[in-house]
This record gives C-alpha cells, structure tokens and sequence, in this order.
C-alpha cells in the first residue's frame, strides 16, 4: 500500500529509506519494546509522528535519533511494517548530511572515528578508533583500565592490519561522489 | 564440506576465542573453512548510520571476493557482520538499481549470489548435530547455561530468516544435543546496548544488568552467546555492573563454540578460555 507524504519532511525520509511513516497508527509498540527509550526525550513513536508533520527541526535535533541502539525490535514488531530502524537512519543521515550540532555528541563522533579507520585500514582498529575518540570527546580517562586489561589478555591490537587500503579508500571516495549527485 | 569464511574485524581481536574454538571444532564436524582473501571490514553501525550507499557496498565488496573464489555459500559467525552482509544481500537482491550503483562502486560486475550462513544454521543440521553427539568426549551435564543471541541473528526477520526471532532455539538445541543442561529464561532477544558501550556506558551496564539478573534467576551457572559484541559487552563490563547495581553474580560468557570444543574434549588454552575477563576456570573445574 502506498500513502502519498503529507509533508515535505516525510518525503525526504521516504526517499532516503524507503519507508513510508504514514503507515503508522501510533500504537506505540515500537517504543513499548525499545530498550533506551527511558534516556530518549522523544520515544520512537513520537519521532515517527513528527516526521508525518513535517517537524524537522525537532527530529534532527533529537537525542532519540542518536540514541538508537539499531537494535531492531521496533521493525521486527511494527504491525504496520515500518521499519523504524530504517527511519532512525536516515534522520541521522540527513542530520550528518545537513551538519546539525549531534545533541548527542559522542555517538556520531565513535561512528566517524570508526570510519575513518575503515577507510584508511580497510579494516577496524580498536586502538586508533579508542584514540580518535578520546581527542573528539576529551574523554581521556574513560575506559582506561579496560583498555588495559584488553591489551595484557592480548585483545587489542598494536598495529592494525593494511588490508585492500587503496581499493577500500576508493569505495569511500565513490560513495561520497555518488551521494553528492543525488543518489 | 567448504565453506567459504568472512571472520570479520572482531574475531581478529576483541573476540579471537570464536574465531580460534570455531575453527578447532569444525574439522570434527566434517567442516573445512576457507577465509576470504584480505576481507574488509563489513561497516558495522557506524556505516549503516552513517551512509546508506556505504552500508552496502562495504560487505559487497568481501562477497564479491568470495564470488571470485568460485565459493556460493560464506560463514560469518559474528552476528553483526553476519547482519550487515545478509542486509546487503537482501537489498541488492531488491533493486537492480542498487546492484548497478554498487557494482561500479567495488569495480566489479556484481552478481549477488552467495549465500550467507552462521555457524549455528549449519551446526543445527541433523547431519552435524549426529556427528557431534558421536564426538562427545566430555559429559557437560552438571554445566547450567542460557543462551543469549542477542540483537542482529534473528533481527529484521524479513531479512535475517533465521530461526524463531522473538525466541529462536538453535544454540539451545545444539548445546543440549552435545549434552550441556540448557535453561529456559527471558532474556534470548534483548539488546546488551552493543556499540553503545563506547560511548554511553551506562545504558549498557543498565542493559546487561537485566540480563545477568535474570540468567541468575533461573540458576544458570553461565551464557553461551554467538555475537562478539554481545560477548564484549558481557564478559569486559560484568565487574563494572556488579558494582554499580551492587550485585554479586558471577557468570563466565562462553562463545556456544567454546562449549562444543570442550565437550569434544578440547583443552581450555586450545579454546582461548583463559582471555575471558570473567574466568571460567572455578565453575569447569567444579563441573567436569
């Protein structure tokens, strides 16, 4: 079934996920099962109306959007099959995409710290991204006795792995022109 | 029978108990795994956040390897890898478009037809389960576990197609075939906050602690898990939530692989069992 958007806003979602929020009936189960509403200032449900009204501000300045932990039971259990995980991402997309202030800073700074060691290593690496992150958040002392304890049980690696690095920058540099162009 | 192997970036670190216990119980169960050649990285959150474009052409690139290497099915035991390369394989199977935009971008003409599989699909076939019941060197009975699958094994349903999502039974029926007394609980499906952890600590603590409690409540002695990130977070942030939520359970995260290998008579540094935060060593040597 296929609902036109009402606004402008639900447009743009539908076009960057796919997913139609019209559908929703607001029968509040996706937030019922999700398991960080209680630190999110706007349940799922309630993001998802908003889009329907247009609210862009609101939903791109939210912390629910950061705060998703992707882990999917709002999409398994939305009887109306809106994958609201999918919506969750292209908020964030747009959000990153249009250079909103992340009213939860640290999360989309471990996803770009992540990233950039994708790009330059082609694989993760657990000790630079620990880095990255530390000089983005300032939170040096966080997790520093762990970090530690995972080196000595020989978890963390010293070195990461140069693994297809040209090849891998590539697909980086070939998604980003592709997105430029509208794609 | 060989199947091709995207280990992924965690089994390489956080989490090398799976990739070291699978791979030494798999030659027992008439398995051979061939590793992708220099694999990437499949994204993880960060890119399906990130980039919806990215998210798909990352574990498009290490398929297409696998498709080069003339292999039709991949085995890829962590379960968010396990997500993000059967999502990519969903969503190309679903707009040619997609497929086209994808392949210019891993240079490559993409035919999308490897299969992707976890070990625990294949572990629960009758075929295998007979072979490991007929290797079964150690009785593992007096050992009480839950399992613990986490998020992205069964999650979307519409993609992952894998076992029952609200309360699969795979790794029960395995474990229990190879004669470990597994419990029943509440918990199979709920989310332990996964790449939370970094960042937002405390959600996670809050997640696990939930866990923990109600794996104690049913008088598990430990949890069998087939997510590294699962593992991660239970095993190197139990001592923290003790603390902070001034409990006291003490319950060894097993990989479900760990358990096979010590039943197929294993030894514990075979199984990396000593790299665990939380040791296991008092509970094996009270039960076997």
């Amino acid at each position: 079934m296929v609902i036109a958007p009402d606004s402008k806003f639900a447009e743009r979602v539908l076009k960057e996920s796919g997913q139609s929020v019209n559908l929703c009936y607001q029968c509040r189960k996706c937030a019922s099962g999700c398991p960080v509403v209680y630190e999110m200032d706007y349940t799922p449900t309630q993001i998802i109306h908003a889009i329907r009204l247009g609210m862009k501000d609101l939903v791109l300045n939210s912390k629910a959007i950061w705060l998703c932990a992707s882990c999917e039971t709002c999409t398994t259990r939305c009887p109306q099959d809106v994958d609201i995980a999918k919506v969750m991402d292209a908020a964030r997309q747009i959000a990153i995409r249009e250079k909103v202030k992340p009213q939860v800073g640290d999360i989309p700074a471990f996803n770009k710290s992540f990233l950039q060691m994708v790009r330059i290593f082609g694989r993760s690496f657990d000790l630079g991204l620990t880095m990255l992150l530390k000089l983005r958040t300032r939170e040096f002392t966080k997790d520093m006795d762990l970090g530690v304890k995972l080196l000595r049980k020989g978890k963390l690696k010293l070195f990461p792995s140069f693994t297809r690095i040209i090849e891998t920058n590539k697909i980086f540099s070939k998604v980003s022109k592709m997105e430029k162009e509208g794609k | 029978m060989i199947y091709s192997y995207y280990p992924g970036c965690s089994l390489d670190g956080t989490a090398k108990e799976y990739n070291l216990s699978l791979k030494a119980i798999c030659p027992v169960l008439g398995i051979e795994l061939k590793e992708v050649k220099d694999w990437i990285c499949c994204g993880a959150t960060s890119a399906h956040q990130t980039s919806h474009l990215l998210s798909v052409s990352l574990p498009a690139k290490s398929l297409a390897e696998v498709e080069k290497e003339g292999l039709d099915e991949v085995v890829v035991p962590c379960a968010a890898c396990f997500q993000r390369l059967k999502t990519a394989r969903y969503e190309l199977e679903n707009s040619p478009e997609l497929l086209k935009d994808v392949s210019v971008i891993i240079d490559y003409p993409f035919e999308n037809k490897v299969k992707v599989l976890h070990p625990l699909e294949i572990f629960s076939s009758s075929n295998v389960l007979e072979l490991a019941k007929r290797n079964i060197k150690k009785d593992l009975s007096k050992l009480k576990v839950v399992c613990y699958y986490g998020c992205l094994l069964t999650r979307p349903p519409k993609v992952m197609q894998f076992d029952n999502y609200e309360y699969p039974l795979s790794m029960d029926e395995i474990l229990s075939r190879i004669g470990v007394t597994v419990l029943d609980w509440s918990y199979k499906t709920d989310c332990c906050g996964a790449s939370l952890a970094l960042t937002k600590s405390e959600i996670v603590l809050r997640l696990i602690n939930n866990i923990f409690e109600n794996a104690e409540a049913v008088g598990a002695d430990a949890i069998a898990v087939g997510c590294t990130l699962c593992h991660t977070n239970l095993d190197t942030r139990q001592e923290e939530a003790k603390k902070v939520y001034n409990k006291n359970y003490n319950l060894p995260i097993f990989f479900f692989t760990q358990l096979m290998g010590l039943a197929f008579g294993m030894s514990a540094k075979e199984l990396s069992l000593h790299t665990h935060f939380v040791s296991p060593d008092k509970l094996l040597s009270k039960i076997i």
